[in-house]
């Protein structure tokens, strides 16, 4: 009997748009212009720039030296001058200082650059010491430094780690892509996981409209014991990282607890790989698999862009638009940002950018609420939205908390489903920041 | 190119359905129930039932227009409103009592809770226990004229109705249940029986209630929850036990399909959650059994969703899902 795969409750299907880009091969685009590191692109401090003015740099030289405890070094993608340390616009919609680096397409390496290393020579403090040189931050969305991540209080008690594969954003293929044609660095980098957890068993979890895929990872990890393949039912959230952890281990979390403290790990898959670059081809965190999409879009595809990279270039690499976009998003629609101007660069975060001719935001105009209760059947940490919302918008933060709606993990399902299109997840969105820095303030 | 493209918060995505949608289902849903009522009382019935839509949906544009509010009668719930309360009422009654009772419906139940979403109980049914109380004895009238047409064409349907043509009395089943009479499940279950414009069919009511499952416009719990606990409400306490003929009298007559399939899963008077929703449907079986076995009105339905419709902001508060991962601690 085919064993059924274990899911939460809740969810939505909405169109998921993957069929535009999904058979398009990951293609290298080299930049024209300057290249654009901002030194925040990861959660936590901004990273130092240790470059100034006029200096040299070479492709893979470290520009931006991590600060603090959450922080993450910044890599330059490119050999060139510095033209300028300035703030620049991001695509969080705010001005970051930045390192400008003007490209002399020379493309001339660091040393070391590119070498094969031997992962199980390498000591458990030499392997983290690597991925955290090499930038390297959660790819999914969240931006998370990774070092941090894969250094729990005790490795032992570290059961399984999950590779993020289910990519449940609508639109997006980066991921897929990804699988599809360097799967081998994706089953690298997990066993290099591994090695660090003597107890943890590895699982990939990916959502079964990927089939390929699947059997792709399945045959490659038929001798393997220590790893499985989880095909888990097609809804987003699926890849959300309590959702995915319940749905392939049945573990359950909640926002008073890391996944390290349920004896879990996730990453996404782009991560896995990103660390089997690291420590594998000693490349440190230079490209992002980026899906260039929509309906705006003339020919939607992958492109693998040096970070740094205009994003005005990325949309002219997919031939532009075909008819204006109202909205451009960087992500997927589910949980992306809006852009308002191109002239941003890629980032370690830019998995996607989703150019709409028409937005649906502008399109849909909120009313009242019908107490119809679909926010309550569609939210994936068993919330009632709906209630949540009386609070939130008469600012009650208690009775906002009374009724946990810290546990929202802002997926966007309950504003997905409303019928009466009432802006459900960025009410709570602004209510949960609010309760945040009240609690940073007063701590 | 463009200076500047929109933004806003995540997500940027929305589903098709809107309120009008939902409200244009329910539409639908009616159909059956509007078409079998208007054959089988006449065109009476469809003029009926066009006064209360009319009226309701005029209420609640003049009232907005002199308030100076946005106006909402485009989300077509005025319309369902009419259309249930047009439903409820019996064919006998003028049609000028449609009208008063639209006018209750829309400006007393709705307008002044607050509009759409607020009232805190059921429009229609509003609307139709008023003109109960108003008017006791034409709203409790369900006698058909008998006009005795030897050879009824198409026409005599349409302008006097099945029943009237047929020459089966008007009086409801449930009514001569009381009485201690028989009565003819098949016919029940059919609608060949008097009663009001649209609660008499449970067939045509039952094909709307699937309609409005299929198209997630409602869920399975509460009508199922009130059905089920209504029948075994009647079975200990109906004086008659395990009679099948008694409870499928109970089941398809009265108010209880419409009650059950269009008007307890309002949504606006109905529990958010599921499990709330599974007790409000058996307090609302357990209600409506009080009321038919022990009340002296024919009112049974009517009663237990309004007065069940009063625990619902109490079932909200008290009766919500355990948030996903709530007591958990981390593992040692």
């Amino acid at each position: 009997m085919k064993k059924m795969a274990a899911t939460y409750k809740g969810g939505v299907h909405p169109y998921d748009g993957k069929e535009l880009s999904m058979d398009k091969p990951i293609k290298d685009l080299l930049p024209k212009g300057e290249l654009v590191f901002p030194l925040m692109q990861h959660l936590g401090k901004p990273a130092t720039p240790i470059v100034s003015k006029g200096d040299y740099i070479l492709k893979g030289q470290k520009i931006g030296q991590a600060d603090g405890v959450i922080s993450a070094n910044v890599i330059s993608s490119v050999s060139g001058t510095v033209k300028a340390v300035e703030p620049r616009l991001t695509a969080s919609g705010f001005e970051v200082l930045s390192v400008v680096i003007e490209n002399d397409n020379e493309y001339k390496t660091v040393e070391g650059f590119g070498e094969k290393r031997d992962p199980s020579k390498l000591t458990k403090d030499e392997i983290r010491n690597i991925i955290k040189e090499s930038g390297i931050v959660g790819l999914g969305g969240a931006s998370f430094p990774t070092h941090i991540k894969l250094t729990p209080k005790d490795d032992n008690k570290i059961d399984y780690f999950i590779v993020n594969a289910t990519e449940c954003e609508p639109y997006l293929t980066n991921d897929y892509r990804l699988i599809i044609e360097e799967a081998e660095k994706v089953i690298g980098g997990l066993k290099i996981i591994l090695s660090l957890f003597p107890n943890a068993k590895g699982i990939i979890a990916i959502e079964d409209n990927k089939p390929e895929a699947i059997k792709l990872l399945r045959k490659l990890t038929e001798s393997e014991s220590n790893i499985k393949v989880h095909a888990l039912e097609t809804k987003y959230p699926q890849g959300g990282e309590r959702q995915v952890i319940y749905s392939t281990t049945g573990r359950k979390m909640n926002s008073s607890l890391l996944p390290a403290d349920i004896g879990c790990l996730v990453n996404n898959v782009s991560t896995v790989v990103a660390i089997y670059m690291a420590v594998a081809e000693s490349t440190p965190l230079l490209t992002r698999v980026t899906t260039v999409t929509g309906d705006a879009i003339s020919e939607p595809q992958n492109f693998r862009v040096l970070n740094g990279t205009s994003m005005q270039e990325v949309i002219d690499a997919a031939g532009g638009f075909v008819t204006e976009p109202e909205k451009i998003i960087c992500g997927g629609p589910m949980m992306g940002y809006a852009i308002y101007n191109l002239d941003v660069p890629v980032s370690k975060y830019t998995s996607g950018l989703l150019c709409l001719t028409t937005d649906e935001n502008a399109y849909w105009e909120q009313t009242s609420c019908i107490h119809c209760g679909r926010c309550v059947d569609v939210c994936p940490a068993n919330l009632v939205p709906q209630q949540m919302y009386k609070y939130s918008s008469r600012f009650d933060e208690e009775g906002f908390k009374k009724i946990d709606g810290l546990e929202c993990i802002e997926c966007g399902c309950c504003s997905y489903i409303c019928p009466a299109k009432i802006r459900l997840t960025q009410s709570f969105r602004e209510t949960k920041r609010s309760i945040q820095r009240y609690k940073s303030v007063n701590r | 190119m463009k200076d500047l493209y929109n933004v806003s918060a995540s997500p940027h995505t929305f589903d098709y359905e809107s309120t009008t949608s939902i409200m244009r289902d329910v539409i639908i849903a009616l159909i059956p129930a509007s078409v079998f009522g208007i054959y089988n009382f006449g065109l009476k019935a469809l003029l009926m039932i066009l006064t209360c839509i009319v009226a309701c949906i005029l209420t609640e544009y003049l009232y907005q227009k002199g308030m100076k509010l946005p106006l909402t009668t485009g989300d077509l719930s005025a319309v369902v409103t009419g259309l249930l309360l047009g439903l409820n009422m019996p064919v006998g009654a003028p049609l000028w009592m449609g009208a008063v009772g639209s006018i209750f419906a829309i400006l007393v139940v709705k307008m002044l809770f607050g509009g759409i979403g607020q009232n805190f109980m059921n429009p229609a049914l509003g609307g139709r226990v008023f003109l109960v109380i108003s008017f006791g004895k034409i709203m409790a009238d369900f006698t058909v004229p008998n006009l005795g047409i030897s050879s009824p064409a198409i026409t005599d349907y349409i302008a006097h109705g099945a029943l009237a043509v047929d020459g089966i009395t008007g009086a409801t089943p449930l009514t001569s249940l009381k009485a201690g009479g028989s009565v003819d499940i098949l016919n029940m279950f059919l609608g060949n029986t008097g009663g009001t414009i649209g609660e008499t069919s449970a067939f045509a009511l039952l094909i709307g209630g699937v309609y409005l499952l299929i198209r997630k416009v409602i869920n399975w719990r509460i009508p199922v929850a009130y059905l089920l606990s209504f029948l075994a409400f009647m079975a200990i306490f109906g004086g008659k036990g395990f009679d099948v003929n008694f409870l499928g009298a109970h089941l398809f007559g009265g108010g209880l399909m419409i009650g059950a399939w269009f008007m307890a899963t309002d949504y606006t008077t109905s529990p958010i959650s599921s499990t709330g929703r599974l007790l409000y449907g058996l307090m609302l079986g357990i209600m409506t059994g009080v009321f038919r076995v022990f009340g002296n009105t024919a009112e049974g339905v009517s009663f237990a969703i309004i007065f069940c419709n009063l625990f619902v902001p109490l079932i909200d508060k008290y009766v919500r899902p355990r948030s996903f991962g709530k007591g958990v601690e981390a593992y040692e």
